[in-house]
């Protein structure tokens, strides 16, 4: 545990990463206001004592649904992450265990996937399926499913190369065991590193559909929502557009900077690898 | 139970296949063994030598059927285990079992010394957590290791240490045949000698037969009964430990016996070498292999592929020039 936090990069990111799912956590046990009602009273009310973040115009007070933001960043990324790993581990074994054309034809299909230009194909999905954010997440974790696949398959055929893995055919176990016991759990450490890179763009991912209308819904509080609402009213209440943008920010240089910090403190061999 | 002979092999082939597309047939082919027969008796130690790339680990792999034989026949205690799937092998595996030559390559370096040691058994039974760590620190006893090393990961251990979990896992489902794959040559000379020991005593004990390979003469002559030279894919000369050393007949084995550093600086060169490198299996020689580098090369060497002949009781010899010299 040590030699994480040695790494600047790990610590930045861990402490920036740890607030974003502390607010989170906060928001769901109590937040200062009701972050969906409605005070006509307090619209448009610039940052105060009683509202740190200012209100919006509706008079909903924004450090509220800053937080409820911070709930809703961090399940698409679990969500999104949990999707693309769990399927692109299952397609990566896969190719790399039956080779040939089980392999190219699962990663011909990675490339069709990376083909699309992601944010475009994730409007389209979103526009068929309907807007919601379990679309969102759908469309989002669709696309990491490529991801974790190639990462997974280029890891596990060199762990097939290993000689304990001969050691273990040799002892009688059998090649689904040796995929589950000695494969997979030596393929995790990359995949762990990625999954937090690839946290954080989800979250700047939904923010993005989310500005345009094709992620969370209205009432709900989420960051890009939030932003699409404050345009509007960008000159004459700037705070609104301001604490949203800077949270998006602020969570996305956490995940990222862990993740690059994890890869740097697992393997400084990878230091100069570049991941998409 | 034919004859006593615990492993028959018979004409063993593998290539390699070369430049394998997905969609064009492999035209250029790797000769890794280009026709393998012996046969090990059931107690006996056979030594098995050759320099690098002579085809001795792919041996090896095959006969544990790591690895699929492009012709031939192996026959493990009467079965014949040529063409069997892994799924028809996996009952046999607990009989013959293989030591890696490289002790840090082998070892899953996730796994504790404990899962490390019993995984051949866990392939057969189910264990509790407790009876593993039993088993492991029983096994560990006899390889020499400390009972409470169980729960060390491979890189808490040294090289010697780690090659002694090696036997240790070998040895867990208590097999008739080990199949030791230089188990030596990655480790100090003085750590050698240690593991040759408990290699010796082991067999002592335990009733074991041993497939041992090597490109160490001394390690093979003193732990092995007999000892086959290996050159290019192809066996060439096959004798008892004692007509090895003293009367050794094909010239490759006389090259190596002499290669060998000698204790004595005033014994006499014997015989002329024709330094060259070792000819290549993707590309070998025609008939004998060893003709380019052979100081008794005649022309029908480059032409004719010598087979095995009996020169004395129990001792083979493949060359073609073997009345030439005494």
């Amino acid at each position: 545990m040590k030699r994480f936090f040695k790494n600047l990069n790990f610590t930045l990111g861990f402490i920036l990463s740890l607030t974003v799912i502390l607010m989170a956590v906060a928001s769901l046990i109590r937040t200062p206001y009701n972050p969906d009602s409605m005070n006509a009273r307090a619209r448009l009310q610039a940052p105060s004592f009683s509202h740190p973040f200012g209100t919006d115009q509706y008079g909903r007070d924004i450090f509220s649904r800053t937080m409820v933001g911070a709930v809703n960043s961090v399940i698409v990324g679990l969500v999104t992450v949990a999707i693309g790993m769990s399927l692109g581990i299952l397609m990566g074994l896969t190719a790399a265990y039956y080779g040939r054309w089980a392999d190219e034809g699962l990663m011909r299909f990675a490339d069709l996937l990376f083909g699309f230009p992601a944010v475009l194909t994730a409007i389209l999905i979103t526009s068929v399926l309907g807007p919601s954010m379990v679309n969102a997440m759908l469309a989002i974790g669709i696309f990491y499913i490529p991801i974790f696949a190639r990462l997974t398959r280029a890891v596990a055929l060199t762990i097939w190369q290993r000689e304990f893995i001969e050691a273990a055919r040799a002892s009688g176990i059998s090649e689904l065991m040796i995929t589950w016991r000695h494969v997979l759990p030596n393929t995790l450490s990359p995949l762990i590193i990625q999954g937090t890179i690839q946290f954080a763009i989800a979250i700047l991912a939904e923010a993005g559909l989310s500005y345009l209308g094709l992620g969370t819904q209205p009432p709900h509080a989420s960051w890009g929502r939030m932003l699409n609402e404050a345009q509007t009213f960008m000159s004459i209440a700037p705070w609104m557009c301001i604490f949203p943008g800077i949270a998006i920010a602020w969570a996305v240089l956490g995940f990222n900077l862990l993740g690059d910090g994890l890869r740097d403190a697992l393997d400084p061999t990878m230091r100069n690898y570049g991941y998409k | 139970m034919t004859s006593g002979n615990l492993l028959v092999v018979k004409d063993l082939k593998k290539f390699f296949p070369l430049r394998k597309g997905l969609f064009t047939k492999p035209r250029v082919w790797a000769q890794a063994v280009a026709g393998v027969s012996f046969a090990i008796k059931k107690g006996e130690s056979f030594g098995l030598v050759g320099e690098s790339g002579c085809g001795k680990t792919t041996l090896a792999r095959l006969i544990m059927r790591l690895l699929r034989p492009t012709a031939g026949q192996i026959v493990f205690d009467g079965t014949d285990i040529t063409a069997m799937n892994s799924k028809a092998m996996r009952p046999l595996r607990r009989r013959m079992q293989i030591i890696f030559q490289d002790p840090y390559a082998s070892l899953n370096p996730r796994f504790r010394a404990a899962s490390i040691v019993t995984e051949p058994l866990s392939a057969r039974l189910r264990m509790t957590k407790a009876r593993r760590r039993q088993e492991a620190a029983r096994l560990l006893i006899k390889v020499g290791l400390n009972a409470h090393d169980v729960l060390k990961y491979p890189h808490e251990f040294s090289g010697g240490q780690r090659q002694r979990l090696g036997i240790a896992r070998a040895l867990s489902v208590q097999p008739d045949l080990i199949v030791a794959d230089e188990p030596v040559s990655a480790l100090d000379v003085s750590v050698q000698a240690q593991i040759i020991n408990l290699l010796l005593d082991l067999k002592e004990n335990a009733n074991l037969t041993y497939l041992f390979i090597s490109h160490d003469l001394s390690v093979v002559e003193y732990l092995c009964d007999r000892i086959a030279v290996m050159y290019l894919g192809r066996i060439v000369e096959l004798a008892p430990k004692n007509n090895f050393r003293n009367v050794p007949r094909h010239p490759y084995t006389k090259m190596l016996l002499h290669a060998a550093p000698q204790p004595d600086p005033l014994m006499p060169m014997e015989i002329d070498v024709r330094d060259e490198e070792a000819p290549n299996p993707i590309n070998p020689p025609s008939g004998c292999g060893f003709h380019p580098r052979c100081p008794y090369m005649r022309n029908r060497c480059r032409v004719n592929v010598p087979s095995l002949v009996k020169v004395d009781k129990s001792h083979y010899v493949a060359c073609l020039n073997l009345n030439l010299k005494t």
